[in-house]
């Protein structure tokens, strides 16, 4: 009778927790009781965190600039209208004055802001070579097709830095100048250019391609600078760290910004006597007017600004914090009512049966 | 009875005509021997010529153009597998749809994504289906490659003698040699069979599942043979059908050299696949080989159902492209003013290659397409792939039930379709077969009744009534059969379970055989049944208790047989002389065939010899008539186990007679049936024991009697009511010992053996319903036809009483036949299936005259079954009642309850079923299918008009009773909670036969019928026919879109199976044939319970919740890209990398939905089974329809709104880069719809919880991973260090907590309110889960009681409002009803008297429950069983007799009003 045994209920199905699905569980069920101090701890949680972000918020100092040059809208004006549909536009510049009443402290960041730019067009950022741009040789001489039509010069030869990005390049450049007194000297203030893009783009994703002898025209040799350029790119600074692919502007103005109004960083002021901040007194700021806005409609601004923990100035999201919190609060109040009334619900329910 | 061959021919017809060209319509003449050699049409049939020396020219000729005997089954080759499995998956529109895409994508205007990245979602589906179909398709191919070099003994040309050779030589016109045990390689005309007789045994299983072994018969002409077959003598053409996939259809000729032509039929043919047993050599030509055998054209592949969700997803894919469509115009145009407002070409937008600028309205067009491109992903290729696998976990779990698990058979659930799981959960109706399904199918002998007089086997019924358990409880079984067994049967069984320690081992070692290869398992012997089923019948099948009364008749009718040679063919009536045919009848009126458990599966063909066969008859009948008056109780030992010693020791002698003893045996037989002496051939069992032992008078005695049970018989039998037959003949000592195609031998209670030749079996088929044997008798030598068959065909072919001369004779005929019907009515009345017995005696030249017919049609070609079937007419007539038998089908276990549940779920139940009205409406009655309380209408007609105006006026009469409801519950609608009306409506029964649904059909009267119908509580269908069983669920499935179910466990299932949206079947006692065309096969029907309630319902709720939940995902996150176009120009841009994005669909949303499909619980299952009305949430499609698809898309707006627009506001006007700002973004949104996820489940197990965290981790993990690799590898665009940035930025921890929190918000807060207020019954039941168990129970039990007013008011109403008074009739005072009130009520009723009725009051006739006490008092047939018959049996049964045709007795029978209703059953007939 042994065979019976292992006959019978060979088919038999295991007897364990998953198949015969008795894991043991837990069923939350929502429900008033359970959801009422959620909601007020919620609640509560997010406003203390709202406070703290819209104070700090409040704290960050911001000034901006302007200088599209509309009409009537200061001295950047004339250089605008100047450069209206001539092309490449002719050299100007324009100046911005403004005083600080107090230290407006540092480290301060000067941006510049486009609006209205819609450097996430689709079309215009994907034309570049990222293979190009990490120094690849090969890449060089053969820009990737999504470079075209800034892939080949009119002459055939292949553009480097290839791509619609990289061809319209923010080229307005600007230099601060501080007064301390009335009356006094206007010292430039020097800005730091150094470092204003990622750390890994700088030093991995863009690369110049490799020497030859040493020289980096030579390297380029061969290819053509986009057409809106007016100089080559191993000329975009004399730094020889800072120029070619791995020029700071380049590379910040590389890195595709998410929306059509958008800041780029230009510099950081940390150096010297200004490493706390930019102290009281009166400014100007010098702007090389070289970039066409007003064609597509868009806006130039330059924006000096300092930093907090939780990044630039946004009072949105510690506004957002407190709304948040206080819609907690609000619906943990109505939970309150709702649970208040279903237990005499239940109450009386039992009281039926 | 054998119903499942025939059905099983209607289906492959039915096949055909489907699928199938016309089956070949053969011309030829029957036996016309004109007919010439040339004019064989091999178009229209199959000539086969021998492939010998003697004809190899004609075969080489003609057999070139058969296909060989190799098979290909797999659907591809090495070739043309890439190009074929990638045509067949582009048959999906959704991969069309993808396809398009990539296409689109390819196009450099539109390219929104790398173009080979585009491919990979579509290439990384393609190509698991195709590694899928790949490993199916080898498995085949392996699979053929071995049958194809399994090897066979094929007859070689050359050498003249078989040789070993691989299946795929084997070509047609071979000769192949089968030895025992092997497996036939393609379809043989078997031409020789080591069996004397002609006959080799087959065993079918791998065919139909069938595991009796079937006979087939040597073509004829070739059955005395020499010990070899010659092959090289073979000369003769065979002409047969072109192939077929007729399993059991076959037909054809040979054509010898003399232009002689000897007919054959399936009889002859071994099918492929079938496996040789009991028949050491057979030998045959092969007519079909490979693709063209039955088998292999039987073999079709799986179904392809569409669940009700699936459909329900089509439309919602198609609501999702119209909201694409929607989204894509908004991009186009969008883009086209966004480019119109320069006026001039800014920086950032880029010309072509060619520096040309698009024009706007081409620019609109490109950007439409680019935007499908972009939000593809709102059609979710991944939910079917999601779905395939939530299904195939589902189908795992369902699998591994235990409490679906059967152990008496080992079987748990087949799941055989794979993706229509969650349509279980939304069943509305199911449609049950009654045989096998609510019944057990074993077929039980309850009693009889022999010309005129009933046997009622109290101690029978008293042993059936026992509970189940001594069908396993073998101990208290035993001690209960000595208390009521004669005190020698007591010592019997003392002695037994004495010798009973070594015993049963020894049985069950030597029954260990049989099993392995036999799944149709039961218990055997009673004293056994602890151990594992053993043979073919359960005890409670094979044990009969005789009643006592009839077996001291047999007794005498067992001594008028044995002295009826002296006196022969005396046309008596005479009680003893019926009775003893009427066993007679029983055992040999069949197709049983005998084997013994001692060598298992070998048959018993040839009689036990003995050494008594010196002893001259005188001699013997010498010995009966001492012994007849000590033979009191011996013929109770059938029942009794067998003495082991005796058994023992009688056994070897069977099995291994000395070879003179089996001389004279084969000299016997050959007497018997050759010399046409008509010599008896008897001996006597106990004469041996006697002799050999010498015992005392006594244990001779007692021998013969054991030794019926000595080798342990096992009949093995067509259908279980013949074996039932069988076994209680033998209860009487009617052994069937053997049988042969040509001979039966029966055991009488003397222990004398009568061999009878066999002349002819007419087999039974469906339309005849009756089958016939044609017998000699070996001592009278009379030509006797024995008939068994359906008591409705048997009366009707009784000879008529009035022919008889006598008077006395036809006064006895007429009474025997009336009391007969009597019973017969009564056993139906209890639910008894019942058959006739009859018999006649036909005169030698009248039977020389059929035989010759008979022969012709059995040898023709043409119209060879309305022959068969002429010819079988011809000689059952005129044929003389013996008696009849009532066959008890016991009730499954757990029925009713199962039934009571499925109704409490909101389930319509209908019963299809080709039994008797009556036995149908009595099982009805006692599964709780319908209750004592309800109103039924029963409807017999088959008038289309009488039927029309009975469906009106039943309709008229249940709208009466609803309307007055409905008015109630409009005035008082807030008082009666919403579930009440419906309760509240009196209950309807539907009792309709085949006649009238063809009526039904015909008359186009379908839609009334329905409509009646939806009143019903339940509805039976008898007297149905497959085709009517799957035309009402093909009617109810399109008629009321709803879903069905059917179930069911025999062939003449299949094809309402098949109609159905789920098919069940019972993988019980007929074969296999509705578990292969079913979707799920379950051992029993209350198994059906858990399955719907509980798994139905969790697969429903959990797929439903999980494609609503994958609608939400894929639109949530792809309407993210759609807002970011607002703000890059409508250009197509993202703000996701495309890798991450592919990633977010395949690994880190994809495997929670999965989990949570496959293992969710909404409710535990404990309290689904508990509350069957939870059931109603699936039905209603509570989880997945319209309103909830759209609620969730709102949310998915909603929530991807503000996964957008938080992050957007939070870094508008800042240093953000593209995919800086995406990354918080996708995290968001990853956050949420996992989040989403986690509200959604309602059980958490670890599984869950590890899923969900797993999943937000590898998001990090991966991303970090790809963000800190890829340099350039995404050229153009790549999100490089921007997740590592991301991380040590505080904003972006702050945006990830906010953004959730708002987003889910509102869904948490109406969620808890749901969770507090909910008043669905789901969100009740949930709460009842979360108690205690204690305490869960007294909620339980309260929610039931809440019900529970229901029904109880309702049948109060039900009988009262029965005549429909009035419409304002105020519902009755809650109270329960005593059964006779309800006649009462009833009689009350005006019936006549109103309008409607009046106008058809010729027509029909509404009983009411009034009658029945009248017409019981009346009635001629008392006795208050008789009040219990219902109308319509009244109607049907007794005047079948006086009326010659249905039709006529309908018209004649309108006057007659009276019938009876259920004394104690309200019940409403319409009948005609």
């Amino acid at each position: 009778m042994t065979w019976s045994v292992s006959a019978r209920g060979a088919h038999q199905p295991d007897n364990t927790a998953f198949t015969q699905q008795r894991l043991p569980a837990w069923q939350p069920l929502l429900s008033a009781g359970i959801t009422l101090p959620l909601f007020f701890c919620a609640g509560l949680a997010f406003i203390g965190l709202g406070l703290g972000l819209f104070y700090s918020s409040n704290g960050i100092k911001e000034l901006e600039y302007d200088y599209t040059g509309n009409p009537g809208t200061g001295n950047c004006s004339l250089c605008a209208t100047e450069g209206q549909g001539r092309s490449p536009p002719p050299n100007c510049s324009c100046a911005w004055h403004f005083s600080l009443p107090e230290l407006l402290p540092g480290p301060v960041y000067l941006y510049y802001e486009l609006s209205n730019f819609y450097q996430n067009n689709r079309r215009y950022g994907v034309s570049r070579d990222d293979a190009q741009l990490s120094g690849l040789a090969s890449a060089l001489r053969h820009p990737a097709n999504e470079c075209a039509p800034y892939q080949l010069s009119a002459t055939g030869l292949p553009i480097a830095p290839c791509g619609a990005i990289a061809n319209s390049l923010f080229n307005d450049s600007f230099t601060l100048w501080y007064q301390r007194r009335p009356g006094e000297r206007y010292v430039e203030v020097p800005l730091d250019r150094t470092a204003i893009a990622w750390w890994t783009d700088y030093h991995v994703k863009f690369r110049n391609p490799p020497l030859v002898n040493g020289s980096l025209k030579l390297a380029f040799s061969g290819t053509a600078p986009p057409p809106n350029w007016h100089r080559p790119v191993y000329e975009l600074s004399p730094d020889p760290n800072n120029t070619g692919f791995i020029n700071q502007d380049f590379v910040v103005w590389m890195r595709t910004a998410a929306l059509p109004t958008f800041r780029k960083l230009y510099a950081r002021i940390r150096q010297g006597n200004y490493s706390a901040g930019l102290p009281r007194g009166a400014y100007f700021v010098n702007i090389t007017y070289n970039y066409p806005v007003r064609a597509f409609g868009g806006h130039k601004l330059i924006i000096f600004s300092n930093i907090s923990w939780m990044g630039g100035k946004n009072p949105f999201l510690g506004i957002a914090y407190l709304v948040v919190g206080s819609l907690c609060i609000l619906m943990g109040f109505v939970m309150l009512v709702v649970y208040i009334r279903y237990q005499d619900q239940d109450d009386d329910d039992n009281d039926d049966e | 009875m054998t119903l499942s061959l025939d059905f099983s021919w209607l289906r492959w017809k039915w096949r055909t005509q489907n699928g199938f060209s016309q089956s070949p319509s053969e011309s030829t003449p029957l036996l016309s021997p004109e007919m010439g050699q040339q004019s064989y049409n091999p178009t229209e049939q199959r000539v086969v010529y021998p492939n010998n020396g003697m004809c190899h020219q004609d075969w080489k000729k003609v057999s070139r153009r058969y296909p060989g005997n190799s098979i290909c089954t797999t659907k591809y080759t090495l070739l043309t597998f890439l190009p074929q499995n990638l045509f067949e998956q582009f048959h999906r529109w959704a991969n069309l749809y993808f396809l398009f895409l990539v296409i689109l994508n390819w196009i450099p205007s539109m390219e929104v994504f790398h173009r080979e990245i585009t491919m990979l979602p579509l290439a990384i589906v393609l190509f698991i289906i195709m590694v899928k179909d790949g490993i199916e398709d080898f498995k085949r191919y392996r699979f053929d490659r071995e049958m194809n070099s399994a090897s066979i003994q094929i007859y070689e040309r050359i050498e003249q003698s078989y040789m070993q050779k691989r299946w795929q030589d084997v070509r047609v016109g071979d000769f192949v040699q089968m030895r025992c045990n092997e497996i036939v390689p393609a379809d043989i005309l078997l031409l020789f069979s080591s069996d004397p007789s002609g006959v080799c045994h087959l065993e079918t299983a791998n065919l139909d599942g069938e595991t009796n072994l079937k006979q087939r018969r040597v073509v004829k002409g070739f059955s005395q043979q020499e010990l070899q077959f010659q092959p090289e003598y073979f000369h003769s053409t065979i002409i047969c059908e072109r192939p077929n996939n007729h399993l059991s259809k076959f037909k054809g000729y040979m054509e010898h050299p003399d232009q002689t032509r000897t007919g054959f039929g399936s009889e002859s043919l071994l099918l492929r696949g079938c496996t040789i047993r009991n028949t050491e050599v057979a030998a045959g030509i092969v007519i079909y080989a490979g693709h063209e055998t039955k088998a292999m054209l039987n073999n079709s592949g799986p179904r392809y159902k569409r669940s009700k969700i699936e459909r329900r997803i089509n439309t919602d894919i198609f609501f999702c492209i119209g909201l694409l469509f929607l989204m894509c115009l908004i991009g186009a145009v969008g883009h086209s003013v966004w480019n119109g407002t320069f006026q001039e070409h800014p920086p950032f937008d880029v010309p072509d290659a060619d520096g040309n600028f698009l024009p706007l309205a081409l620019g609109g067009f490109y950007m439409f397409l680019t935007m499908i491109i972009l939000l593809q992903v709102l059609i979710p290729i991944s939910l079917y792939v999601s779905i395939e696998l939530v299904k195939l976990g589902q189908v795992y779990l369902l699998h591994n039930d235990l409490d679906l698990y059967d152990e008496e058979t080992d079987l748990s659930i087949q799941c055989r379709a794979l993706n229509i799981t969650e349509d279980l959960g939304q069943i509305q109706y199911i449609f049950s077969d009654k045989t096998g399904t609510l019944t057990e199918n074993k077929m039980v002998f309850r009693r009889c009744t022999i010309v005129g007089s009933e046997y009622c086997h109290q101690e029978n019924a008293k042993r059936l009534e026992m509970p189940k358990e001594l069908d396993s409880d073998g101990e208290e079984w035993t001690q209960y059969q000595c208390l009521s067994f004669p005190p020698r049967w007591a010592q019997n069984s003392a002695t037994m379970r004495s010798q009973g320690g070594a015993q049963p081992l020894k049985r069950s070692q030597s029954a260990r055989v049989p099993i392995q290869s036999h799944f149709r398992q039961r218990s055997v012997g009673r004293w056994e049944t602890s151990q594992p089923p053993v043979a073919f019948s359960s005890s409670i099948e094979k044990d009969v208790t005789p009643d006592k009364n009839l077996l001291s008749k047999v007794r005498d009718a067992a001594l008028w047989l044995e002295t009826s040679d002296t006196r022969p063919a005396k046309p008596s009536h005479s009680t003893t002389a019926s009775i003893a045919d009427f066993f007679l009848a029983l055992t040999i009126c069949n197709s049983v065939m005998v084997s013994t458990t001692t060598e298992p599966r070998k048959r018993v063909t040839t009689p036990p010899s003995s050494k008594a066969l010196g002893t001259s008859l005188e001699k013997i009948q010498q010995l009966f008539q001492r012994l007849k008056l000590l033979s009191l109780s011996q013929s109770f030992s059938s029942t009794a186990p067998s003495d082991t010693d005796l058994g023992e020791s009688l056994g070897p002698n069977m099995a291994t007679t000395d070879s003179d003893e089996k001389d004279d045996a084969s000299v016997c037989s050959g007497d018997c049936s050759t010399d046409g002496g008509y010599r008896s051939s008897t001996w006597e069992q106990g004469d041996i024991l006697g002799s050999e032992s010498g015992a005392s008078l006594e244990e001779g005695l007692e021998a013969p009697a054991l030794s019926l049970d000595g080798p342990e018989l096992c009949y093995e039998a067509e259908s279980p009511d013949e074996a039932a037959l069988v076994h209680a003949a033998r209860a009487y000592s009617f052994t069937l010992v053997s049988r042969t195609p040509e001979q039966v031998t029966v055991r009488l209670p003397q222990g004398m053996c009568l061999t009878f030749d066999l002349l002819f079996t007419l087999g039974f088929d469906s339309v005849r319903k009756r089958m016939s044997v044609v017998v000699r008798h070996p001592l009278t030598g009379e030509i006797i036809v024995y008939t068994k068959g359906a008591d409705s065909v048997i009366m009707d072919l009784l000879e008529d009483p009035a022919c008889v001369s006598d008077i006395d004779v036809e006064k006895k005929l007429r009474r025997i036949q009336a009391r007969t019907q009597k019973h017969l009515d009564l056993y139906a009345r209890d639910g008894l299936r019942t058959l006739c017995i009859a018999k006649k005696v036909v005169n030698e030249e009248d039977f020389q005259r059929w035989a010759s017919f008979r022969r012709e049609a059995e040898a023709s070609l043409d119209n060879r079954e309305e022959l068969l079937m002429e010819t079988a007419q011809h000689l059952e007539n005129h044929l003389t009642l013996l008696g009849a038998t009532g066959i008890e089908d016991r009730l499954q276990e757990g029925v009713p309850d199962t039934i009571a549940a499925l109704r409490e779920a909101g389930i319509q139940l209908w019963v299809l079923t080709g039994d008797k009205q009556e036995t149908a409406v009595n099982i009805a009655y006692s599964c709780k299918l319908l209750d004592q309380t309800d109103t039924v209408y029963s409807i017999n007609t088959e008038n289309q008009e009488t039927c029309e105006s009975i469906l009106n006026c039943a309709l008229e009469d249940v709208k009466r009773f609803h309307e007055p409801q409905e008015a109630a519950r409009k005035l008082c609608g807030c008082l009666i909670p919403s579930k009440m009306p419906s309760a509240m409506a009196p209950k309807v029964g539907l009792v309709i036969d085949g006649k009238t649904l063809n009526a039904i059909f015909q008359g186009k009267l379908e839609n009334k019928f329905l409509e009646l119908t939806q009143h019903c509580r339940s509805v039976l269908c008898c007297r149905s026919t497959p085709l009517q069983k799957s035309m009402i669920v093909k009617l109810v499935r399109d008629k009321l879109s709803v879903m069905t179910l059917s179930i069911g466990d025999g062939a003449n299932d299949v094809s309402m199976i098949q109609a159905a949206d789920i098919g069940i079947g019972i993988s019980g006692q007929e074969g296999m044939q509705a578990v292969m065309s079913s979707d799920f096969a379950i051992a029993r029907f209350s198994h059906l319970k858990k399955l719907l309630l509980v798994h139905g319902h969790w697969c429903y709720s959990r797929l439903a919740r999980m494609v609503v939940y994958y609608f939400y995902k894929n639109v949530c996150y792809v309407n993210l890209l759609f807002w970011y176009q607002f703000f890059c120009g409508f250009s197509g841009s993202t703000m996701i990398d495309y890798w991450q994005m592919i990633f977010f669909n395949l690994f880190f949303t994809s495997l929670p939905p999965i989990i949570f499909g496959i293992l969710d619980k909404d409710v535990s299952a404990e309290t689904l089974l508990a509350l069957p009305e939870l059931y109603k949430s699936g039905q209603n499609s509570e989880c997945y329809n319209l309103p909830m698809f759209w609620i969730s898309m709102a949310d998915a707006f909603y929530q991807s709104l503000i996964c957008f627009f938080i992050p957007y506001l939070t870094y508008r006007g800042s240093d953000i880069d593209v995919f800086t700002f995406g990354t918080p973004i996708n995290t968001i949104s990853l956050t949420t719809i996992l989040l989403h996820q986690a509200m959604e489940m309602k059980t958490w197990t670890v599984l869950h919880g590890l899923v969900l965290l797993g999943s937000f981790l590898m998001y990090f993990v991966v991303s970090l991973i790809y963000n800190a690799t890829c340099v350039t590898c995404n050229s153009p665009t790549n999100p490089y260090w921007v997740m590592e940035r991301q991380l040590s930025d505080p904003t972006f921890y702050l945006t990830c907590l906010l953004t959730p929190v708002v987003a889910l918000l509102p869904r948490y807060f109406l969620l808890s309110l749901q969770g507090t207020y909910g008043k669905s019954l789901i969100s009740k039941a949930q709460k009842i889960d979360k108690l205690p168990t204690d305490k869960r129970n007294l909620e339980i039990q309260n929610w039931r009681s809440k019900q529970r007013p229901a029904p109880a008011s309702a049948s109060a109403s039900a009988s009262a409002s029965v005549p429909a008074s009035g419409p304002a009739h105020a519902p009755p005072p809650c109270h329960i009803v005593p059964p006779t009130r309800q006649q009462d009520l009833g009689t009350s009723t005006p019936k006549n008297s109103s309008p409607p009725r009046k106008k058809h009051a010729e027509d029909w006739v509404l009983q009411s429950p009034r009658c029945s006490r009248e017409l019981s008092r009346d009635d001629p047939c008392s006795g208050d069983t008789l009040a219990k018959l219902s109308s319509g049996e009244c109607l049907l049964g007794p005047n079948r007799t006086m009326a010659p045709t249905a039709y006529t007795r309908g018209q004649k029978d309108v006057s007659r009003h009276s019938s009876k209703g259920s004394h104690r059953r309200s019940q409403s007939s319409l009948t005609i």
